[in-house]
């Protein structure tokens, strides 16, 4: 037999530091040649273009309104286009004189959605303030009451008409949403046709056609001599619109609950709209939240289509302000930028929420 | 046991409907008009001259003017009009749908737009042809120049099929590119983006002087493609409102060939004795204005609101406005031009 | 004795949850009848009553307008419907490019959250979180922009090659049709045929051997060395009409407009971060097992990426991709706004020279309505592919 000798494995080299900045830069970006090498692209391509981006959006930018100095070769961007124009971008046509109303309107309307948003203020007089604030909101940007001149729809525009047209068509396509969704799970297949057919309509079509539809073809549907204000049909498109996406995301939630649930309130003696109202909906409701709030995020997003039916809302009136002036056209990508950012901060701060809120959801499900 | 919203809700919108419909079908134009107190009118969405808002909301200009007279013989008040802005796909759905009452919207009078859009054309208030824009440096002289460029146009406009037309006739295979906005094409147009612009030369004329950063860099070219009779339209089917749109439009031009001006409108009520002008302005005993459902007054109010048409276009259009355009076919009939009044009688 | 079931029968009291339940829909059916009735009434006695002339007739008159930019060749005397067809192909070329360069883009995005490099995790994030919440009109009309006030003017076109990129458009050459072509055309169905053949075969290989083979780089290099090969039959016709630069344009050659190149970029970048959030949800839902076990069998990174998780996260990223791939598709009716004559753009022209909104509108919906449904069904046909066969 072979004397064999123990010949121990030669010891391994001790672990890199992961912990640390320099473990972390390691780890997450060196972490094996193809990872530095994409480092190194990915890098290099950031190093190139953020100082020059950087360069045009601040060390070379013209920050006064004077679009001779905008005109200069070699100047970067041009935000005195937003100096210049920003109370007509964010007001639009709304006269000058009470640009506060809308002011103080989008900010009475800001603080009832941030109330909305916080968990201290979901009680039932909640829905008083809103009709409070609503009533507050109409009052002051309409007039004709308490002394305040009457300005008409028609010069509304401007992030106060985002804001309206956003929160009030959720708010009102709510409501119908849970009826839609409930309507496409009843028993009763008549009722249930006219739900889906509803949903998948709306669901079939741009947005614009139904714009189209309220603010050129409405009246047309209504007998002779009969007008609604063009604000309040578009505000109707956009919520019947919004009414279907909301009713499918809700739908999703009823679907969720498990058959149990329904069995045992049957069980108890519950009638169906017992059930419905004290078993289902709050239960479901909890569950699509986070859905509910990306659909109001998106619907944030398509108010700027009413600028093709010709209402002058943020992006609307941002193109009245400066494609009517041949001095400033040339910087329409600044203010383009300008009410980007606007609608980045808003969709997200909203989206953050969404994450937040989908915690708050999930944390009860926890075990 | 299982129910849904929907059913009330339909039935809630139907009850609404009928109780809604009730009192409106009543309504011809100028009862709804009378009831509501306001003339609806469908202008432009902004072209200098014709119809455009100040930075105020106020607006003014040629069509502007129509809408103004009608609302003095009316109401006694020209500011008792509500301006719809109105892009040119809009235009004819929302006169069609009642949205407005009458369409001053630099809007060329057609036999299809006359006979099946459901539309009147009343009077001409600006007689014009389709013309060409381009920049001054391109060197272009003549549109039959255009061979095979891109030329922006407004969507849903006489002017548009007038381009394929002319492009087709000359062989010239124009590229189109198209805008559902007057300010859009207006912007594509100055960016650089189309080689030329074209739409009504007054369009023109009022977009040059007034949109472009240097008038002086953009040159309307001497070729009028077409005849482009332009004026407000009213819905059909409306007789009376229709006579009141076109025998005010009459009005003015009957007091410009009378001498009738918003500076001597009352003198010449109280004093004149040609039985013309006393016919226009209710000065005898004879009430024009009765057999049209308005009062003895209608013109005398219309003409101090805006003035007689050679005022409203000087004003307006007028060599010493910036649109600048020469008076031309839209003189008098007995200056070489062709606005014609029928009598007033 | 045998046992009775109870009888069963229909309890047609006024408590009856049956007939209360006909009542209902009864009503509901009523009632929807009677608006649907009101408004239809409504609107003919409009139409009569203003001598408003309805019907689709005018379909088969002549348009009577040009359209800057079409897949064939439409004339101003051709037939409003050939007009609409023009506008539907339009809208389909954008819709079709679009959900390909989005797919693509999303899905790199989508796995490059789950990169190890914390740089392109961190652009990827960037990319998704920018690009999603700034409405896609308004990145429309950005990108519009760019391309019209930003590009030199076609006299200072920016070159590359035969490439021209400016105001006008970026400019290409295109060969020359020549019988040789079709040589390669030929070739490349024999390619095709070949390629699918080898992809049989190796299949087979594997299931029998367990070696894996190549099969997409051979079986491409097969497509396209079988072409080439026709080509080189044909007689290698290498004519090109190159873009030259005119007077107030880029003439000859190929073109994009920039309408186009605007749509579709700020619909392929904008559904692109909404895509890769949806592959992401997919990857995550994928068992944290799945992709130890692939590391614990000895593949790489990528292969696990490849061949274990992305096949099963396919299951829940169809529907929602789906989703995506209709709002792109409906999102292209906002090239109305920069010009690009799209069907509801055309729509829009056909409705005003006739007159027909109700006709034009509704010729829209059917259009967006249809392409919806063969969206969803192809989807649905790919859906029940990928899901898993469980024997």
């Amino acid at each position: 037999m072979n004397a064999t000798t123990f010949e121990p494995v030669a010891a391994r080299p001790a672990p890199v530091r992961t912990a640390g900045a320099a473990g972390w830069i390691r780890t997450n970006l060196f972490g094996d040649w193809k990872t530095g090498l994409m480092t190194l692209l990915a890098g290099g391509a950031l190093l190139y273009v953020l100082p020059q981006v950087f360069g045009w959006a601040v060390l070379r930018a013209v920050w006064l309104p004077d679009y001779n100095a905008c005109r200069v070769e070699g100047v970067g961007a041009c935000w005195g286009v937003v100096a210049e124009k920003y109370r007509f971008i964010i007001f639009g046509r709304y006269p000058y004189e009470e640009q506060w109303r809308p002011l103080v309107a989008t900010v009475l309307m800001l603080c009832l959605l941030a109330a909305s948003c916080t968990r201290a203020f979901w009680r039932p007089w909640l829905v008083l303030i809103w009709v409070a604030i609503l009533a507050a909101f109409f009052a002051l940007m309409y007039g004709n009451v308490f002394g305040l001149s009457r300005i008409e729809t028609d010069r509304w525009g401007g992030l106060p008409l985002t804001i309206l047209l956003a929160s009030l068509s959720i708010t009102l396509a709510f409501p119908i949403a849970v009826a839609v969704a409930l309507g496409r799970r009843s028993g009763l297949p008549a009722i249930r046709a006219f739900c889906t057919i509803y949903v998948e309509l709306i669901r079939g079509v741009p947005l614009i056609s139904v714009l189209f539809m309220a603010s050129f073809m409405f009246p047309l549907f209504m007998p002779e001599g009969f007008s609604i204000d063009v604000l309040i049909r578009v505000l109707a498109g956009i919520t019947l619109f919004a009414a279907a996406y909301l009713a499918e995301v809700i739908r999703g939630g009823l679907q969720a609950i498990p058959k149990g649930q329904l069995e045992a309130a049957a069980t108890l003696g519950l009638s169906y709209w017992q059930t419905q109202i004290k078993i289902v909906l709050p239960q479901a409701l909890a569950m699509v939240v986070p859905s509910i709030m990306n659909n109001f995020i998106g619907l944030f997003k398509d108010t700027s289509l009413v600028t093709i039916v010709s209402l002058y809302e943020l992006t609307g009136a941002l193109s009245l302000a400066i494609n009517s002036d041949a001095n400033w056209r040339p910087f329409k990508l600044e203010g383009y930028l300008f009410i980007a950012m606007i609608y980045f901060t808003f969709c997200f701060l909203m989206s953050r929420y969404s994450l937040w809120i989908e915690k708050q959801v999930n944390k009860g499900k926890a075990r | 046991m299982k129910f849904s919203t929907m059913r009330l809700a339909a039935a809630a919108f139907t009850g609404m409907g009928v109780l809604l419909a009730g009192p409106a079908q009543a309504g011809k134009t100028l009862d709804a008009v009378k009831a509501r107190g306001q003339i609806v009118c469908g202008v432009s969405t902004g072209l200098a001259g014709f119809s455009q808002a100040d930075s105020n909301g106020k607006w003014s200009g040629l069509d502007v003017d129509v809408c103004r007279a009608l609302a003095a013989a009316l109401f006694n008040d020209p500011e008792k009009v509500k301006y719809v802005p109105l892009s040119a796909p809009q235009r004819f759905t929302a006169l069609q749908s009642g949205e407005v009452d009458v369409l001053p919207r630099n809007t060329t009078f057609t036999l299809t737009r006359d006979a099946s859009l459901g539309l009147s054309a009343t009077v001409v208030n600006y007689y014009d042809g389709q013309g060409f824009m381009v920049p001054v440096k391109t060197k272009l002289k003549s549109a039959k120049q255009l061979k095979g460029q891109t030329v922006c146009v407004q969507s849903g406009t006489t002017t548009e099929k007038n381009l394929a037309d002319f492009s087709k006739a000359n062989n010239l295979n124009i590229k189109p590119v198209v805008f559902d906005k007057l300010e859009a094409a207006n912007a594509a147009y100055f960016s650089g983006r189309c080689v030329a612009y074209t739409t009504d030369a007054s369009g023109l004329a009022s977009i040059r002087a007034k949109e472009a950063k240097d008038p002086k860099e953009h040159l309307v070219l001497p070729d009028l493609i077409s005849k482009e009779p332009l004026g407000p339209m009213v819905r059909r089917g409306d007789d009376e409102w229709f006579a009141i749109v076109k025998w005010v439009m009459y009005g003015m031009l009957e007091a410009e060939e009378y001498g009738v001006t918003q500076a001597n409108v009352d003198q010449m009520k109280a004093s004149s004795a040609d039985p013309v002008v006393m016919r226009l302005l209710g000065g005898g005993n004879e009430d024009t204005g009765k057999l049209l459902g308005l009062d003895k007054d209608w013109m005398t109010r219309a003409i101090k609101a805006v003035g007689n048409y050679g005022e409203s276009f000087e004003r307006n259009v007028g060599a010493k406005s910036a649109v600048n355009l020469p008076r031309g076919l839209n003189n008098l009939w007995n200056k070489g031009g062709l606005m014609y009044a029928y009598p007033i009688r | 004795m045998s046992r009775k079931s109870p009888p069963r029968r229909k309890n047609w009291t006024w408590r009856s949850q049956a007939l209360r339940g006909l009542v209902y829909q009864f009503f509901a059916i009523g009632a929807v009848a009677l608006g649907v009735w009101w408004l239809a009434g409504n609107t003919m006695h409009n139409m009569q009553v203003r001598g408003i002339q309805s019907g689709f007739d005018f379909l088969a008159r002549p348009a009577g307008f040009d359209i800057g930019e079409s897949l064939y060749a439409f004339d101003s005397n051709h037939p409003y419907w050939q007009a609409f067809l023009v506008g539907l192909t339009n809208t389909l070329r954008v819709a079709v490019i679009g959900i390909i360069l989005t797919t693509v883009l999303g899905v790199l995005l989508g796995v490059g959250r789950f990169s190890r490099n914390a740089l392109v995790r961190g652009l990827c994030y960037a990319y998704v979180e920018f690009f999603r919440n700034v409405p896609v009109l308004l990145q429309l009309l950005m990108w519009y922009v760019f391309f019209t006030e930003a590009l030199p003017a076609a006299a200072q076109a920016w070159t590359l090659g035969p490439l021209f990129l400016s105001k006008g458009g970026l400019s290409f050459p295109i060969p020359v049709w020549e019988t040789g072509h079709l040589w390669g055309l030929y070739g490349l169905i024999a390619g095709a045929a070949l390629a699918f053949a080898y992809r049989r075969w190796a299949f087979r290989r594997f299931e029998a051997t367990g070696r894996p083979r190549s099969l997409f780089w051979v079986p491409l290099g097969l497509l396209f060395a079988m072409g080439a090969l026709g080509w080189a039959t044909g007689g290698a016709p290498a004519h090109f009409v190159v873009p030259v630069r005119g007077e107030f344009a880029i003439e000859e050659g190929g073109s994009l407009t920039p309408e186009f190149m605007a749509v579709l970029l700020g619909l392929s970048i904008y559904t692109a971060a909404f895509v890769a959030e949806v592959v992401r949800a997919g990857i995550q839902s994928v068992a944290r097992g799945q992709g130890e076990a692939a590391a614990a069998i000895g593949l790489s990174q990528t292969q696990s990426m490849r061949l274990v998780q992305l096949p099963q996260a396919l299951r829940v990223i169809i529907p929602p991709l789906t989703n995506q791939y209709l709002n792109l598709t409906k999102n292209s009716s906002l090239a109305v706004a920069i010009g690009y004559p799209d069907v509801v753009s055309i729509a829009n022209t056909a409705l005003n020279q006739t007159g027909r909104a109700v006709e034009c509108i509704a010729i829209v919906m059917l259009v967006y309505l249809t392409t919806s449904l063969a969206t969803s069904i192809f989807m649905n046909w790919y859906n029940v592919r990928a899901a898993i066969k469980e024997r």
